[in-house]
């Protein structure tokens, strides 16, 4: 991808954003619209793990369980204001990202995948478990953010869905900016020179683990920051964020797009964000389609999405 | 000690399952290189499909006979449509494709059949047998001996058979199992149907103890993960002893430690396991070809 390239993807996302809501018929697509970005800033941080280093994780919902029970408990039990309960969150996060990353990143495959499977899990029992702390299953309270009333201070008003919309999209915007200046950078070269392979990697001086864990902790920061902002903007959480399911689906969401693009990664976090609110009319098929979605696009399209759409567009061009 | 002997029971009941789940794992990943993360939900089918059989007025042997068969069907079918299709394709991919059609299963189960949970008679009673000062259910007599049962069948399957052979021929090598002339994509279809007929068979026998829903496949595929983790991935023997320990594990965790904590205990087990001896127990180890 070159300079060209990132500006274009950045430009063609914050135009997605900013002309999005010209089309709302009512306040609720604000509310989708929030959550499609707050999905896709966590699938641009697996973007990075995945299609940059070649790496899975079945467990990166844990990061995003710490990150919004960090907004939950944080302003509650140490007093801080939940902007610094986000921060708070994303180094817990990176940090128990780098010190299990360490000893399981030199696991590949399945055996990666199941390793990350099993501290994501662990993560969700904890917070099911520690009710006197978390409230257990029935989840908790989250405090407001507090932004918004600064802003209608200042006589800017705006309702909870758009003020939501507007943030989680900025937010979304400088994380996509980041990953796409990442991808040129020396480490970026070096995760996807590890992903190619590894001996090569190494033997050109890449320090294989250490970028590895890079990508590790920067992508677990990411679902950190994420499930912050969901914690905030719902008000209120439950375990389900750090859940298995909740795993799943943000890999899903990523190859889904196509695991290499950051804007690939925003299409399969809409996709999937969308199909449930589509299907709540067949809500008993939900789960049934789900399945046949991510069964299929795996067998058919197993760049993802985007690249095989544009593929075969290039293709017709040539 | 005579709560240690009990912890133990329940613990062997549970493992006999892991042990089956974990023993499907194993033909599949030794057969094809795929983790299929829907094994669980082939021991829910077999429960379901008895428990649904069965009340429509099957005679209990004969519905859990259907069952295992439907099962194994659905195994193959698995196989042709989403892991034949998908040959090649980077783990991940894979990963998605098997933890997608467990999610189809399960939403197939649910709307063909309910959300509840069921049972049916327990084989030979529910009179508890005292041993030693500890109770033994009856049916859990008939989970560890059925486990047991299929492992001594399938290591003369794998050992005293041509067709067994050639299973473990391709497992080894596929190419040059090929060579050899075995036709390796029907190895792959007997090992889906074999591990789906085991995973419902495991089922069949552990439904009257723990009940069946058409969400308690995900926990018992991780679990049976587990254990095929812990005995070493693709070692038959390997998955035994995975199952039983992981099972006695968990029951003694409930049992002195925490029964919230229960569920944790596979999981640290697969974290622990892959930190200080990622073979496993029985595992060989591997090196990376450049």
């Amino acid at each position: 991808m070159t300079g060209r390239n990132k500006w274009i993807s950045l430009g063609v996302l914050a135009l997605l954003i900013a002309l999005l809501p010209l089309f709302f018929p009512s306040g609720y697509y604000y509310r989708v619209g929030a959550l499609i970005f707050v999905n896709a800033l966590s699938v641009v941080g697996l973007v990075i793990l995945i299609g940059y280093a070649g790496q899975i994780s079945l467990g990166h919902a844990g990061f995003a369980g710490i990150g919004a029970y960090a907004c939950a408990l944080a302003p509650e039990h140490l007093g801080l204001h939940p902007a610094l309960a986000v921060v708070l969150g994303a180094v817990v996060s990176g940090v128990m990202a780098a010190l299990i990353g360490k000893p399981i990143l030199r696991l590949k495959g399945y055996y990666l995948g199941v390793a990350t499977l099993g501290f994501g899990i662990l993560v969700s029992m904890v917070l099911t478990n520690e009710r006197a702390l978390t409230g257990g299953p029935d989840g908790m309270n989250v405090a407001d953010l507090g932004l918004r009333d600064v802003l209608r201070d200042m006589g800017w008003k705006l309702s909870g869905g758009e003020f939501w919309y507007m943030l989680c999209g900025v937010v979304l915007l400088v994380g996509a900016w980041l990953a796409l200046n990442l991808f040129d950078s020396p480490s970026g070269r070096a995760m996807r020179a590890l992903h190619g392979s590894e001996v090569a990697a190494a033997t050109v001086g890449v320090d294989v683990p250490r970028q590895k864990l890079r990508a590790f902790v920067i992508s677990a920061v990411y679902a950190s920051v994420a499930g912050s902002l969901l914690a905030l903007q719902n008000g209120f959480i439950t375990p389900d964020v750090a859940g298995f399911m909740h795993s799943v689906e943000m890999v899903t969401m990523a190859v889904l797009g196509g695991v290499g693009s950051v804007l690939g990664a925003t299409f399969g976090a809409a996709i999937l964000t969308l199909l449930p609110q589509v299907l709540t009319v067949f809500a008993e098929y939900e789960q049934l389609v789900l399945g046949l979605v991510m069964v299929l696009v795996m067998i058919f399209l197993p760049q993802g999405l985007l690249p095989s759409i544009a593929r075969r567009l290039k293709g017709r061009d040539e | 000690m005579d709560a240690l002997l009990q912890f133990l029971f329940s613990g062997l009941t549970v493992g006999a399952v892991y042990a089956l789940v974990a023993l499907g794992f194993t033909i599949i990943y030794n057969a094809s290189d795929v983790v299929n993360f829907a094994q669980g939900e082939f021991v829910m089918l077999g429960g379901m499909i008895t428990v649904f059989t069965f009340e429509a007025g099957l005679p209990l042997p004969l519905a859990a006979l259907v069952a295992i068969l439907v099962t194994s069907a659905i195994g193959v079918a698995l196989n042709k449509l989403a892991i034949e299709p998908a040959r090649g394709a980077p783990v991940v991919s894979l990963i998605i494709i098997t933890i997608g059609a467990s999610i189809v299963i399960r939403g197939a189960t649910q709307l063909i059949f309910d959300k509840q949970l069921h049972r049916f008679p327990s084989f030979s009673g529910d009179d508890p047998i005292h041993v030693l000062g500890a109770t033994i259910l009856p049916q859990s007599l008939w989970v560890i001996g059925g486990a047991l049962a299929v492992f001594v069948g399938l290591w003369i399957f794998f050992t005293r058979t041509l067709t067994g052979k050639a299973v473990l021929a391709t497992a080894n090598n596929r190419v040059a199992a090929q060579l050899v002339g075995i036709n390796t994509g029907w190895v792959m279809t007997l090992s889906f149907g074999l591990s789906a007929a085991i995973g419902a068979f495991a089922g069949v026998l552990v439904t009257p103890i723990t009940l069946v829903g058409y969400d308690v496949g995900v926990a018992l595929a991780l679990k049976g993960f587990a254990a095929a983790m812990l005995g070493g991935m693709g070692n038959p023997k390997g998955a035994l002893v995975g199952g039983l320990l992981l099972g006695c594990f968990e029951a003694l965790t409930a049992g002195y430690l925490s029964s919230q904590y229960k569920e944790a205990v596979a999981f640290i087990v697969i974290l622990a396991v892959l930190f200080v001896m990622p073979q496993g127990l029985f595992g060989r180890k591997s090196t990376e070809r450049v």
